[in-house]
């Protein structure tokens, strides 16, 4: 009974620090209708700030926590908002998530630059303070941490409820032109949720860190929690957004008291965020055909089979002569870009013309390599394999999360992902926790992974170009537009999209195969979430609407670690600038190899 | 035997009833929606066509009760329709929209040429269909609907955003798809149209039915002058 009673207490606790992050999102959202990926990071960022003040310059914790929440994470959200959101209001769901994922893996950059993996302690507030309930003990940090939630709950209650600020902030979501007629400034508005939203992000790291390390991706992902907790309030309910908060902490806190503590069952905890994640989006109501409006987008020129054709040739001569002409290192580190690009093939097909954001396309990858590690031998039959079992587990997920589109399928996916990190990629069947599995290569030498790599490219590219040129390729694009049209013609919407899924996941499921066997050793930790973000902003950045863009998209993907392991400090300012190029760029989801295109018409008239 | 039959259905947002208690029949020919903004006319056609469920009611179409089937379903029994805020697909050039819906009906695409030349925008067939003007993008939704050769056609404010000539040229297309044997239900707000081509007129007020009849009886009705001819 008492452990019951010091659980409980634990799980409010932790609890109450979600909450505190949630309600930040929760009021960004509501005001600017951007959904901030990147929320967790800004958190992290600024724990590790409040680590510098008060920890390594000897600052008072109470004087470091008021610098950080009052005034640094405030400014910081509005710069993002200025800099960044401004610019999106009204863009498409995919645009502004791609912005978040910007602004989160920029942040992380700067923190590995600025503070490099080391083990950082923070002392907990109020540390000698602490009171006895029963003969469970609650830490003067777990006083302040509930004091914290309740004060801003109460806060934000007020702010919305009772203030003409509050009262504006609300319509302003709904109507902002109509609300600027009024008198109101919809920018400033927007602007201070961010600011607001920014330091209780800030607030809720900073009270997490004693419970969590500080660590750049724990904490950056410790936001999916809050994303749940969030979704319980349908992202605008303040007071449904604390109740699953506080429900999420009591869950976690009872998880660890009473789940078994073999392995299965840790993996099993870690995994409890996201699969709550799930849960509640599966609970939420269907979401209705979006009607109102025209909906288009110019992609590239899509070429005519003749052109794909010439394309085709061009590529596998110069890949060729590239085989002949370089090193092993440099014919193996080509394969690998053009093995990314193969992935990034898969996310033309299902988010340049199919519209859908996936956050999850990597485990399609890992779903590739673990069967064909498992199969133990490779050769083309086990790669197909492969690709046919990533098609059937994206088939399942598209049709487990029909029921939901937009931002809510894109968090589904990011769910899915953590999901099958936790529970799939690292249990026994696959690689294990820390475990990895060795595979055959289906050629030896580096050239002729190369070659081979470039021969798959080359066809799946040819494959999704006549995709896009077909009946398919003309259906995805008519549902992206307008699924409503699509469903008064006759076209069963949800069957096009269970094809769009599970011919995406077969691509990715195919590039994994080929990726398992090129790095000839393959773990869990190849696959996992995070891996997705930098693959989505890649793909934008480089152009997510075009093979061109692909292959560009793969090169940037492989180069990036190369310069982490040389440059470190430059890989960091590389990460930013990404980070800030997505956030530019993604207003034109044609990217980077758009602007060649374009350069070269322009030479060409 | 009535084509369409719609039986006491009621739309509920929340607290606010759209439409409430709607009876109406449709019959070979073509049959006016009319009302004020806000009657609750293109609520009806989403509740027709399937994109939204009634709080209440039934929608019967030739003798079979349609009102737990999905749009897609609809479709395929022919009924079709266009909307009053624009549902083209912007991406997509103009023949591919036409060609989309053709071949979601397993029908051949040769025939969108024909269309498009039927509804007088052949000259804008490569050109992208977000691109385009308002009038050639509501005759491309009619295009698109009839490429599905529906016997029920829905059509939310055709006649908006074309001028007087194309409004004719639109009225003897009615009257042609009427020869064929199809059902045309007309939400407009263009008066001479409605009054000119409509064989049945019923007045939306509200969100319910205020009155049905033939339009020299609509026009001749006293509720009908208050809430709407003014």
């Amino acid at each position: 009974m008492t452990a019951l009673l010091a659980y409980t207490i634990f799980g409010l606790v932790t609890g109450g620090a979600y909450a505190v992050v949630a309600g930040g999102l929760v009021l960004t959202y509501s005001t600017s209708k951007v959904f901030n990926v990147g929320h967790g990071a800004i958190g992290m960022v600024m724990a590790f700030l409040y680590w510098e003040l008060a920890e390594n310059r000897g600052l008072p914790q109470w004087l470091a926590l008021l610098i950080v929440v009052g005034v640094c994470a405030p400014l910081f959200g509005l710069l993002i908002e200025r800099f960044v959101m401004r610019r999106l209001a009204g863009a498409p769901i995919g645009i502004t998530l791609v912005a978040g994922v910007g602004v989160l893996v920029g942040l992380i950059g700067v923190a590995q630059v600025i503070w490099p993996p080391q083990a950082r302690p923070v002392r907990p507030f109020l540390d000698q303070l602490g009171v006895h309930i029963g003969q469970s003990f609650v830490s003067g940090h777990d006083l302040v941490t509930l004091v914290c939630a309740v004060l801003v709950a109460a806060g934000l209650y007020l702010l919305l409820n009772r203030t003409r600020t509050g009262l504006a902030m609300r319509a302003c979501v709904d109507a902002p032109e109509l609300a600027a007629l009024y008198g109101t400034r919809p920018h400033r508005l927007s602007a201070m949720s961010w600011a607001i939203g920014s330091a209780l992000a800030a607030l809720g790291g900073i009270l997490l860190t004693p419970v969590v390390q500080l660590d750049y991706v724990t904490m950056t992902l410790l936001v999916i929690t809050a994303y749940t907790a969030a979704l319980v309030g349908r992202l605008r309910s303040l007071p449904w957004t604390f109740v699953g908060a506080l429900g999420l902490g009591l869950v976690q806190s009872y998880a660890v008291a009473y789940l078994p503590s073999s392995q299965f069952w840790i993996s099993f905890r870690a995994a409890i965020p996201a699969l709550l994640l799930f849960v509640v989006l599966l609970a939420m109501p269907q979401s209705p055909l979006r009607i109102g409006g025209v909906r288009g987008s110019r992609g590239v020129a899509v070429p005519t089979g003749v052109a794909t054709g010439v394309g085709a040739g061009l590529f596998a001569g110069v890949v060729v002569v590239l085989a002949l002409l370089v090193d092993s290192v440099v014919a193996g580190q080509l394969a690998l870009a053009l093995v990314f690009g193969i992935v990034l093939l898969s996310m033309v097909l299902l988010t340049g013309y199919g519209g859908v954001v996936s956050l999850g396309q990597f485990t399609f990858v890992g779903v590739g390599a673990v069967t064909v590690a498992r199969l133990g031998s490779t050769s083309v039959f086990s790669l197909l394999l492969g690709a046919l079992v990533a098609a059937a587990v994206g088939a399942l997920i598209a049709l487990i999360a029909l029921r939901v589109s937009g931002l809510y399928l894109a968090l589904a996916t990011l769910g899915f992902a953590q999901l099958m990190d936790k529970l799939v990629l690292q249990s026994p069947i696959a690689f294990g926790v820390r475990g990895s599995l060795q595979v055959p290569r289906l050629v030896e030498s580096a050239s002729a992974q190369l070659l081979v790599a470039a021969g798959v490219f080359a066809l799946v590219g040819a494959g999704v170009l006549a995709v896009r040129r077909g009946r398919l390729g003309r259906r995805m694009i008519a549902v992206k537009d307008s699924s409503a049209a699509c469903a008064t013609l006759g076209m069963n919407v949800r069957w096009i999209r269970v094809w769009v899924f599970s011919l995406s996941a077969a691509i990715a499921g195919l590039a994994g195969g080929l990726f398992a066997q090129l790095r000839e050793t393959v773990a869990a930790s190849d696959f996992q979430l995070f891996n997705n973000l930098p693959l989505l902003l890649f793909a934008v950045i480089a152009g997510v609407t075009s093979v061109s863009g692909a292959a560009l998209g793969g090169l940037l993907l492989m180069l990036l670690p190369v310069l982490q392991s040389g440059f470190p400090a430059l890989a960091g300012v590389a990460v930013v600038l990404l980070g800030v190029a997505a956030a530019g760029l993604a207003r034109d989801p044609n990217g980077l190899v758009s602007w060649f295109f374009r350069a070269w018409s322009w030479r060409r008239a | 035997m009535s084509t369409l039959l719609v039986e006491g259905v009621t739309v509920r947002f929340g607290e606010v009833i759209a439409v409430n208690d709607v009876s109406l029949s449709v019959d070979v020919g073509v049959t006016g929606l009319i009302g004020p903004n806000g009657a609750g006319k293109t609520t009806l056609f989403d509740v027709i066509s399937g994109l939204r469920r009634p709080s209440a009611g039934r929608v019967v179409l030739d003798d079979l009760d349609i009102t737990a089937r999905g749009p897609h379903q609809r479709s395929r029994l022919g009924v079709a329709r266009t909307f009053q805020r624009l549902e083209v697909f912007g991406s997509l050039t103009v023949w591919e929209n036409v060609v989309v819906a053709l071949e979601s009906r397993r029908r051949s695409s040769r025939l969108a040429t024909g269309l498009l030349e039927r509804v007088g925008i052949a000259e804008f067939a490569s050109n992208q269909a977000d691109t385009v003007p308002t009038g050639a993008a509501r005759l491309l939704e009619l295009a698109r609907a009839l490429a599905t050769d529906p016997c029920l056609l829905l059509l939310d404010e055709p006649s908006s955003g074309l001028d007087r000539a194309e409004t004719d040229a639109f009225g003897e297309l009615l009257r042609e798809l009427v020869g064929e044997g199809r059902s045309v239900v007309l939400v407009e707000h263009d008066m001479d149209l409605v009054m000119g081509y409509c064989d049945q007129v019923h007045v939306l007020n509200l969100g319910q039915l205020l009155t049905s009849g033939t339009p020299s009886e609509i026009r001749a009705h006293e509720g009908v002058r208050e809430a709407y001819l003014g």
